[in-house]
C-alpha cells in the first residue's frame, strides 16, 4: 500500500470519514489543556503582567500562518507533478484557513502591542512580511474564484504557489534589509538561550500542537466540502450534457 | 504523416469524443462533419497540441503542424504585408508573394487590417497558412464569411498545397467542390456512456 | 523572437498612447502627491524616492493586463502556440517590448520628476540607475502574473492583486537605493540586490509564465 493511494478520492472520503472525529477530538482536547492552563495556571509576567498571556493564541496562529502557506506549496507541487486532484482541491482548502491564522495572528499581535510598544501598529519587519504574507494568500484565493474550469485553476494556482513562495520569501529578506524593528526574537528555540521560561513553554506547546491538529480538522474538513462540490459540478454538467 | 488512434478528447471536462481513428497520408484531404457542439473543434485543437489527449495517441511530426481557427490572428494596426510577413519570420521563412497572389490579396497588400472587410480578413487569416511552410493544416470553419470566389481561390490554393504533398484536415459544413476529399462523420465517435472526465475524477 | 519583439513594438506605436500612456500616469503622480501632502520642500525631499517609485511601480502595472490579452482574443496566442516559437521565448519578448515601452522611458523621465518633487541632488544617478535595473523584474513579474489572468473577465483587478505583493522587494530595494544615495550613503548594496531580482525573474519567471500560459489555452 502506498501514500498515494489517499489521493483517491474515493479513498481519502472513507479515511477522512474515519479519521475526523478523532482529529477534531484531539484539537479540542490539546487547546483545552494548553489555553486553560496557559491562561488560569502561569504566573503573570514581571514586566508585561497577564498581557503576556496573548501569546497562547498569537504565537500558535503565527506560526500555523506560515506552515499553511507551506502545506499548500506541497499540495501544488504534488498536483503539478502527479496529478492528484485530492491534492489540488486541500492546497485549495487550506488557504482560507492560513489567511484567517495571519489575520489572527496580526490582531492579537496589534492587541499586545498596544500595551507593550504603545502603538496598534509598527512597520515592525515581522508584522510588515505577515500583512505580506496575508497579501499573498488574498490573491491565491482570489485566482481560485477567479477561473472556472477546475483543472485550469489547479494548474494556474499551483504554479502562483510555487513562485509566490519563492517572492514571499524574498519579501521577508527585504523587509528585513528595510527596516530592523522592535519585535523579540523567537520565542521558543531548542539550543539557544530559553527566551520564554518553562511555566510559559510548557502550555505553548500544547497550544502549538493544539493549533496544529486544528488546521488538520478544518482542512480535512473543508477538502471533503471542495470534492463534493466538485461532485455535484459533475452531476450538473453530466445532466446539462443529458446523460442524466 | 498524421496518424490517430483511439482518441477520446474533452471540453470543459466533459468527454465529447472516444474511439476516434484515422490516418493522413501526403496528398490527402479529410473533412470533419458533424452538427454543432460534436467536438470538431476540440479534436483539431486537440491535434494542433493546444490541448491534452485524454486517452489514446496521437502520432505526428508536431514540427509540421499549423492551425487556423476560428479567430485569425490578426493585428488590426499593421498593414497585410506586414500581417504575413511577421508569421513568415516566426516560421523561418521569407516569401510571402506566393501566398499573397494565392489569396488575392495583391491590391490590399499595403492597407491595414483593420480597414479590411470581414472576408479580405479571412482570406488573410488563410494565406497566412502558406507562409507557414508547414505540411500539415489543421483549419476550422475557414470558409466562414467567404464570398463564392473566395471559397474557390481557397480551394484552389489548398489543392495546390496537396498537389505539392501537404495534407489537411477541415471541418465545415460547406462543399469545398474538392472531389478528391474524405469525410468522416464525428457523430459516430459521439460519447454514449461519459464513463470519463471530471466526472469520475471526483467519484473514482 | 526578434520578428516579435519587432511586431509588439510597431503595435505599441502605432496605437498611439502605449509609449504616453504610463508616462503621463507617471506624471500625474507627482504632481499630485505634493498637492496632497503639501509644497513644503524638506518633506518632498524625504519622501521622493519612495513617491517615484511606487508612480514607476503603479505606471507600469496600467499595461500589463494588455501584454497576452490582446493576443488571447485574436487568436495569435494559439498560433504562436502551435508556430516553432517556445513560449518560454514569446513571454521573454513580450516582457521586453513591455520594457522598452514603459520601464525605459519611465526610467529616462524620471529625473524630470525628481526636479517637481525636489529629490536630493546626490539621488538623480542613483534614481535612473535603479530604476533602469529595477523595472525589468517589474515587466518580467508582470508578464508572469498577466500569465495568470489571460482568459478572465475582471482579469485586471486580480492582476493587480497577484502582482503588487510581487512587487514588494523590488520596491523595497529600488527606493532603498534611491535614498540612499540621495543622503550620500552607501547605495551600491540596494543596487545590486535589485539587479539580482531582475536577473533571477529574468532566469524563472519565463517558464512559469508559459506553464501558466499552456493552462490557459487548453
Amino acid at each position: 500500500m502506498s501514500i498515494w493511494e489517499y489521493a483517491n478520492p474515493k479513498k481519502f472520503m472513507q479515511t477522512s470519514t474515519w479519521a475526523l472525529p478523532w482529529v477534531s477530538g484531539l484539537a479540542v482536547v490539546l487547546l483545552a489543556v494548553g489555553l486553560i492552563w496557559g491562561f488560569f495556571f502561569t504566573p503573570e509576567d514581571y514586566k508585561q503582567g497577564s498581557t503576556v498571556k496573548i501569546i497562547y493564541l498569537h504565537v500558535p496562529s503565527a506560526m500555523m500562518a506560515v506552515s499553511a502557506w507551506f502545506m499548500m506549496l506541497v499540495g501544488s507541487l504534488i498536483w503539478l507533478i502527479r496529478r492528484h486532484h485530492v491534492s489540488a482541491l486541500a492546497a485549495k482548502a487550506a488557504a482560507p484557513v492560513g489567511l484567517t491564522f495571519t489575520v489572527i495572528g496580526l490582531v492579537t499581535g496589534a492587541i499586545w502591542g498596544q500595551p507593550m510598544w504603545g502603538t496598534w501598529w509598527a512597520w515592525d519587519p515581522r508584522l510588515t512580511s505577515f500583512l505580506i504574507l496575508g497579501l499573498f494568500y488574498l490573491g491565491y484565493i482570489a485566482l481560485w474564484a477567479a477561473v472556472e474550469d477546475a483543472d485550469t485553476a489547479a494548474d494556474l494556482t499551483s504554479v502562483l504557489c510555487i513562485v509566490g513562495s519563492v517572492f514571499a520569501f524574498l519579501s521577508r529578506y527585504a523587509v528585513l534589509f528595510w527596516n530592523q524593528g522592535l519585535h523579540q526574537g523567537a520565542s521558543l528555540s531548542v539550543d539557544a538561550e530559553q527566551h520564554v521560561s518553562n511555566v510559559y513553554a510548557f502550555p505553548l506547546w500544547f497550544c502549538i500542537a493544539g493549533f496544529l491538529v486544528l488546521f488538520v480538522t478544518l482542512v480535512l474538513l473543508r477538502t471533503r466540502t471542495e470534492i463534493r462540490s466538485r461532485r455535484i459540478r459533475a452531476l450538473m454538467s453530466r445532466e446539462r450534457a443529458g446523460v442524466l | 504523416m498524421l496518424n490517430v488512434h483511439d482518441l477520446a478528447v474533452s471540453r470543459g471536462g466533459l468527454t465529447v469524443l472516444e474511439g476516434v481513428g484515422f490516418g493522413l497520408a501526403a496528398g490527402d484531404l479529410l473533412v470533419l462533419r458533424g452538427p454543432n457542439g460534436v467536438g470538431k473543434t476540440t479534436l483539431l485543437r486537440t491535434l494542433a497540441g493546444l490541448q491534452p489527449t485524454l486517452e489514446g495517441r496521437v502520432a505526428v511530426d508536431q514540427e509540421q503542424i499549423t492551425y487556423s481557427g476560428h479567430a485569425d490572428g490578426l493585428k488590426a494596426t499593421l498593414t497585410v504585408a506586414e500581417n504575413l510577413q511577421f508569421w513568415a519570420a516566426v516560421h523561418g521563412q521569407t516569401a510571402i508573394d506566393p501566398a499573397i497572389t494565392a489569396m488575392d490579396l495583391t491590391a490590399l497588400q499595403a492597407r491595414r487590417a483593420a480597414d479590411l472587410s470581414a472576408g479580405q480578413k479571412r482570406r488573410l487569416g488563410l494565406a497566412r497558412l502558406l507562409v507557414t511552410g508547414r505540411k500539415i493544416w489543421l483549419m476550422d470553419e475557414p470558409t466562414v464569411s467567404l464570398d463564392a470566389a473566395s471559397v474557390g481561390l481557397f480551394g484552389a490554393m489548398l489543392r495546390a498545397h496537396l498537389a505539392q504533398g501537404g495534407a489537411a484536415v477541415v471541418a465545415t459544413h460547406i462543399d469545398l467542390g474538392l472531389p478528391e476529399a474524405r469525410v468522416l462523420d464525428l457523430t459516430q465517435f459521439k460519447v454514449k456512456s461519459n464513463r470519463k472526465g471530471a466526472f469520475d475524477e471526483a467519484f473514482a | 523572437m526578434m520578428a516579435l519583439l519587432q511586431r509588439d513594438l510597431r503595435l505599441a506605436l502605432r496605437a498611439g498612447g502605449g509609449f504616453g500612456l504610463g508616462l503621463a500616469f507617471f506624471l500625474m503622480v507627482a504632481v499630485l502627491v505634493p498637492l496632497g501632502v503639501g509644497p513644503e520642500g524638506a518633506l518632498l525631499t524625504r519622501i521622493a524616492p519612495g513617491i517615484l517609485w511606487i508612480g514607476a511601480l503603479l505606471a507600469c502595472l496600467l499595461s500589463l493586463d494588455r501584454m497576452f490579452a490582446l493576443d488571447f482574443e485574436d487568436g495569435a496566442l494559439d498560433l504562436m502556440a502551435v508556430s516553432p516559437l517556445p513560449l518560454e521565448g514569446v513571454v521573454a519578448m513580450k516582457a521586453l517590448a513591455h520594457w522598452v515601452v514603459t520601464g525605459l522611458p519611465l526610467a529616462l523621465m524620471a529625473p524630470v520628476l525628481g526636479l517637481l518633487l525636489s529629490l536630493a541632488p546626490g539621488g538623480y544617478v542613483w534614481l535612473v540607475a535603479a530604476l533602469v535595473l529595477g523595472t525589468p523584474a517589474l515587466s518580467l513579474i508582470g508578464s508572469f502574473g498577466a500569465a495568470l489572468t489571460v482568459g478572465l473577465k475582471r482579469g485586471g483587478l486580480i492582476l493587480s492583486l497577484i502582482v503588487l505583493p510581487m512587487y514588494v522587494p523590488t520596491l523595497i530595494f529600488g527606493a532603498e537605493a534611491v535614498r540612499r544615495g540621495a543622503v550620500g550613503g552607501d547605495a551600491m548594496v540596494p543596487l545590486l540586490l535589485l539587479a539580482a531580482i531582475s536577473l533571477g525573474s529574468a532566469a524563472i519567471l519565463p517558464f512559469a509564465a508559459a506553464a501558466a500560459l499552456r493552462a490557459n489555452l487548453k
